[in-house]
């Protein structure tokens, strides 16, 4: 089975503190720590495991720039065979729809049976995957937490509300998002990365991909923000404050009041 | 201003709490618009549905075809892109259907997309103002999001409470429109969640635990609080995720929904599909070593600290009593 992950680089909420910029534009990206996308691991592992049992490879995909191939290399440390690198100026400031577009590109020139994304990234849209198989008219399945390979299909489970399990199926080639828990993606130490350092990745830009410029980028995006901002705290926790000792004075008082100790 | 479809989730006869919150949101993109209730499915619980919504909404869509009986999205998608106009306005639940459904739709539909909306600040021309989070919450921002050539908007569960009002229409059978509804990805069954050894929905005091806990080897420390306290352990999903307890202590939309008297959120951010299982207003104890961790917003008592040394010193405390 050939398949193609995308995967995004996003920063590392447990490595930071998200802050706005000055001009409120943009949030504080000089000293962010980035990683891969918490979901996209999950669905390198899962691709990594199809192809141990039913033989073929595993391509990584990213759209972003030079230090986008940092995530690739991570997940080739991991185990995925080819990167591609997605990167032109053309595609900055792209939504949701600019991405899929540029995706979309890269599947047409390859032979992939199956697609998978992360079940969302960052900015919690969950929208690329859906996008993408719909421009492709290609079936979609999101929150998968489960994937049997059968022959021109797969049983896929989509975890749904209360931790239930939707069983379905799936014709191939189809598109897949990946949801957390699906199994444990393996880790990646330094030495894992050194041996993939000097593997060639591909950067392909527009022209190269046969995306129409008028459909990807700034101007082509339906969806802009504007601004950033703090969210309104309301009224708020009452912090308490003081030494360990007081605050765990206080805090029993309250626990007492309410209930919280028998 | 184009039309506004409000796509009704509905089970077992029973509308999802996003049905009427569809119609708060609508009303806040105009307030004289005219909303209409789609509501797909088939057989005998159709009308119910049908006449609960036509008591909300300016007018109700009913679409009942066999095909439609268990909401698969790829389905309903078809359906919805047979039935309503091209540059509709079609809002949905950004609920696990919603992030099914609503990006592909938006494709088919030549519309804009836009998902987990908090809030929404009106229209300016072609443009509709929303809010949105980011980063789990710890940022938001203001997006607009071109409705000219209609749009397909997730509504974030439980933000637009609804209000009592009312508009009030009639039922339109709009099943003959839904045409061709093969796809290529069939619905199988439903799997129930297993149930495990102890029942969080019952517990009155719970110690709950997330990613703060940082090593499987620190969760006994919970385990050990909880003891003293005469409270349950449960958790949020990484906890899960990581294999360090069983699903059936998750609480959230995609695990247990919990109602105790109190809820101490340790090393837990307060992301909306973790406090979406939280219910009944317990009192909120939140621990987290960020003071601008989202939990904040919605605990009553919050505490900045690490919670590997300051649950042992609590439990020590609550032990001396
Ligand atoms: C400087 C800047 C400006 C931006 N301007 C805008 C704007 O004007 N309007 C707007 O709507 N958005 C804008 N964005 C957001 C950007 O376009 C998002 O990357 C895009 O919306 C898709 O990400 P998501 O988090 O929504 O993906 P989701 O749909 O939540 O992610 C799901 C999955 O899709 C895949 N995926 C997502 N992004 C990529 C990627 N880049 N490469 C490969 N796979 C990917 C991954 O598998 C991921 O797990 C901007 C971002 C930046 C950094
Ligand atoms: C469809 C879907 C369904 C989902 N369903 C659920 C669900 O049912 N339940 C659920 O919980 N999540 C669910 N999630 C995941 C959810 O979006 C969040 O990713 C998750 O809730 C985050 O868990 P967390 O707060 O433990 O981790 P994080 O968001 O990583 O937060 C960890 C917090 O711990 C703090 N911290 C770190 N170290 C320490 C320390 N030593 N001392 C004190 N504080 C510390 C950090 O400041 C941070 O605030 C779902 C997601 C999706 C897409």
């Amino acid at each position: 089975m050939e398949i193609l992950v995308c995967v995004k680089r996003v920063p590392d909420t447990s490595e930071n503190e998200i802050e706005i910029n000055s001009d409120g534009n943009d949030i504080e990206r000089d000293d962010l720590v980035y990683s891969v996308n918490e979901w996209d691991n999950y669905a390198v592992e899962e691709a990594i495991q199809i192809v141990d049992k039913v033989g073929g490879s595993v391509t990584v995909v990213t759209v972003g720039d030079d230090e986008s191939e940092e995530v690739l290399r991570r997940e080739m440390a991991m185990g995925a065979n080819n990167g591609l690198l997605l990167t032109d100026d053309a595609f900055e400031g792209s939504d949701g729809k600019g991405i899929a577009t540029i995706l979309k590109g890269a599947v047409e020139k390859g032979n992939y049976d199956l697609i998978m994304t992360g079940a969302q990234a960052d900015e919690g849209a969950a929208q690329v995957g859906g996008m993408l198989a719909a421009m492709m008219d290609y079936p979609y399945a999101s929150l998968v937490n489960l994937i049997e390979a059968g022959d021109g299909k797969l049983k896929v489970g989509r975890e749904i509300e209360g931790g239930n399990q939707e069983m379905n199926e799936i014709e191939l080639p189809c598109v897949l998002s990946i949801q957390t828990g699906i199994n444990e993606p393996r880790y990646v130490g330094i030495r894992g990365i050194r041996k993939v350092a000097s593997v060639e990745i591909p950067e392909l830009g527009a022209g190269d991909l046969g995306v129409d410029a008028a459909a990807i980028g700034e101007d082509a995006a339906k969806v802009k923000r504007v601004d950033y901002f703090m969210p309104d705290m309301g009224e708020g926790a009452e912090m308490l404050e003081g030494s360990t000792e007081e605050i765990i004075a206080k805090l029993i008082e309250y626990l007492k009041a309410k209930g919280g100790l028998k | 201003m184009a039309e506004i479809f409000a796509y009704i989730k509905h089970a077992d006869g029973v509308a999802d709490d996003s049905a009427l919150e569809l119609f708060v949101a609508a009303k806040k993109i105009a307030a004289d618009a005219t909303v209409t209730a789609v509501v797909t499915g088939s057989g005998a619980d159709m009308d119910k549905i049908c006449t609960e919504m036509a008591a909300v909404y300016n007018a109700v869509w009913k679409i009942d075809n066999a095909a439609l009986a268990y909401p698969n999205a790829e389905v309903v998608r078809k359906a919805l892109v047979n039935t309503l106009p091209a540059d509709s306005i079609v809002l949905l639940p950004h609920d696990t259907f919603g992030m099914d459904l609503g990006p592909g739709l938006s494709i088919k539909m030549d519309s804009s997309f836009a998902a987990d909306i908090v809030g929404i600040e009106g229209t300016d021309g072609g443009a509709l103002k929303v809010i949105r989070q980011e980063f789990s919450g710890q940022v938001s921002t203001h997006v607009t999001c071109d409705i000219a050539a209609g749009a397909v908007l997730n509504i974030r569960p439980g933000v637009f409470q609804y209000d009592d009002s009312k508009a009030g229409g009639d039922v339109a059978d709009k099943s003959g429109d839904a045409g061709d509804l093969s796809v290529k990805r069939t619905f199988l069954e439903v799997v129930e969640a297993e149930a495990g050894d102890v029942d969080i929905t019952k517990s009155e005091v719970l110690v709950s635990v997330g990613r703060g806990i940082e090593d499987e080897d620190n969760v006994e420390i919970v385990f050990d609080l909880a003891e003293a306290m005469g409270a349950d352990v449960s958790c949020s999903r990484p906890i899960v995720d990581a294999k360090w307890m069983e699903k059936s202590r998750q609480v959230g939309t995609s695990g247990q929904t919990v109602k105790p008297k109190v809820y101490m959120a340790m090393g837990i951010s307060g992301s909306f599909q973790h406090m979406g299982g939280i219910k009944g207003n317990p009192f909120i104890v939140a621990v987290n070593k960020n003071t601008k961790a989202p939990i904040f917003q919605v605990a009553d008592v919050g505490i900045e600290a690490d919670i590997l040394e300051f649950i042992p010193e609590l439990q020590e405390a609550i032990e001396g009593l």
